[in-house]
């Protein structure tokens, strides 16, 4: 069994035992750029990965004008 | 990991603070802090009128949401770009601030920039040229005109943005790497009004992007989750990307970039301000709003020349 890091539409299968911040860094995922959430709770970094996790990764970045100083409102 | 406060598990690491709290406390946190930088930059008072630029985004939404919670008079501001690129982006956008408003029994003004101008923002760049193929100099120049405009008719005392420090941090990187002093010489969390100019605050501007994400879920905000369709490629989120690299191993990074910039500049050792600018600003003959430019301002000019190609 494996577990599941879910980004987007993309899947991302890693070995249950290690922990989320070492499985976001194997898919090379940066890991300030996600919120990380299992079973409807956020859980943090340190956290260990089960056999069957599905953990849901939230984007975080929010889009922005490709002149920046000139976006007066974020577009987030 | 445990929180900080109290024993439960925590819901949040935040390794720049070397803090980790749980869900309860986190929620608690978030305002504390908010309101702690408003004080600390001078905001805004309890008395003031403040006028919030609502998108739909998780920001804009939290930051509402903060400032209601900490007792502020707070009115939202929707401006609907009529930008579609077959996922009903504004639409969407728009139908969640409204929902917001409404659970929250907020006021929110709206403003259709196609119903009040004769175009949306994709059709005013392709008109003007202004954005070369993309609409967000157009975007940011409505956005500026517009807030504005409803901040003076309506009589706010100042107009509250959700920037958080991921963006100040990339608008930052990206005007020290081009040495855009003009640009870095105005950043910072408040812009002082003038004249016809509306004082602008950013009450988040010292929450990581990340910190943002995680308040909107824990509160249940609905946000759109969706990008704008144009963001796809641009500078800024290239920026971001490059700096939460940097953030991964050197935890604390953009923060320190941030507010070692705020102090540079207070101290005096960035730059020196010139009032020239100040002085040269009229009233543009058809809205009244401030600008530098010798006839109409920018965004009527724009109007104008959209009006004249039909």
């Amino acid at each position: 069994m494996v577990a599941k890091l879910i980004l987007r539409d993309k899947v991302y299968e890693v070995r249950p035992g290690m922990s989320l911040l070492d499985a976001l860094k194997k898919s090379n995922i940066v890991p300030e750029s996600v919120i990380a959430v299992r079973d409807g709770e956020m859980i943090t970094d340190d956290e260990i990965l089960r056999s069957g996790d599905e953990i849901k990764l939230v984007a975080v970045i929010s889009g922005g004008s490709s002149d920046s100083h000139l976006c007066e409102a974020p577009c987030g | 990991m445990k929180c900080r406060r109290c024993e439960n598990k925590a819901s949040i690491h935040m390794r720049q603070h070397k803090l980790a709290l749980c869900k309860e406390h986190y929620l608690e946190w978030i305002p504390e802090q908010t309101a702690r930088f408003i004080k600390k930059y001078e905001m805004f008072t309890p008395d003031e009128k403040i006028l919030v630029a609502v998108s739909g985004g998780k920001d804009s939404l939290s930051l509402w949401d903060i400032l209601v919670r900490l007792g502020y008079q707070a009115d939202g501001l929707y401006l609907g770009l009529g930008i579609d690129e077959g996922i009903n982006y504004s639409h969407e956008s728009q139908r969640l601030t409204e929902k917001f408003a409404k659970e929250n029994n907020l006021k929110l003004h709206v403003v259709d920039i196609e119903k009040e101008y004769g175009n949306s923002i994709p059709v005013l760049a392709d008109i003007s040229y202004r954005g070369h193929g993309k609409p967000c100099a157009v975007c940011g120049l409505a956005k500026r005109h517009e807030m504005n405009r409803i901040a003076r008719d309506f009589g706010y005392d100042v107009l509250a943005t959700g920037h958080n420090l991921d963006d100040e941090a990339a608008v930052l990187f990206g005007n020290t790497l081009n040495w855009s002093s003009e640009y870095l010489i105005r950043q910072g969390p408040v812009l002082p009004g003038s004249d016809g100019l509306a004082r602008k605050v950013k009450p988040l501007c010292r929450f990581y992007e990340r910190e943002m994400t995680a308040y909107a879920i824990m509160r249940g905000v609905e946000y759109i989750y969706d990008e704008c369709p144009f963001a796809d490629g641009s500078q800024s989120i290239f920026y971001k990307e490059t700096l939460n690299q940097l953030e991964t191993t050197r935890p604390g990074a953009k923060l320190i970039f941030y507010l070692n910039f705020l102090e540079a500049k207070k101290s005096g050792k960035l730059f020196i301000e010139k009032n020239e600018r100040q002085s040269q600003l009229h009233p543009c003959p058809k809205c009244g709003q401030p600008t530098s430019t010798p006839d109409f301002c920018s965004f009527c000019r724009m109007i104008e020349k959209a009006a004249s190609e039909k």
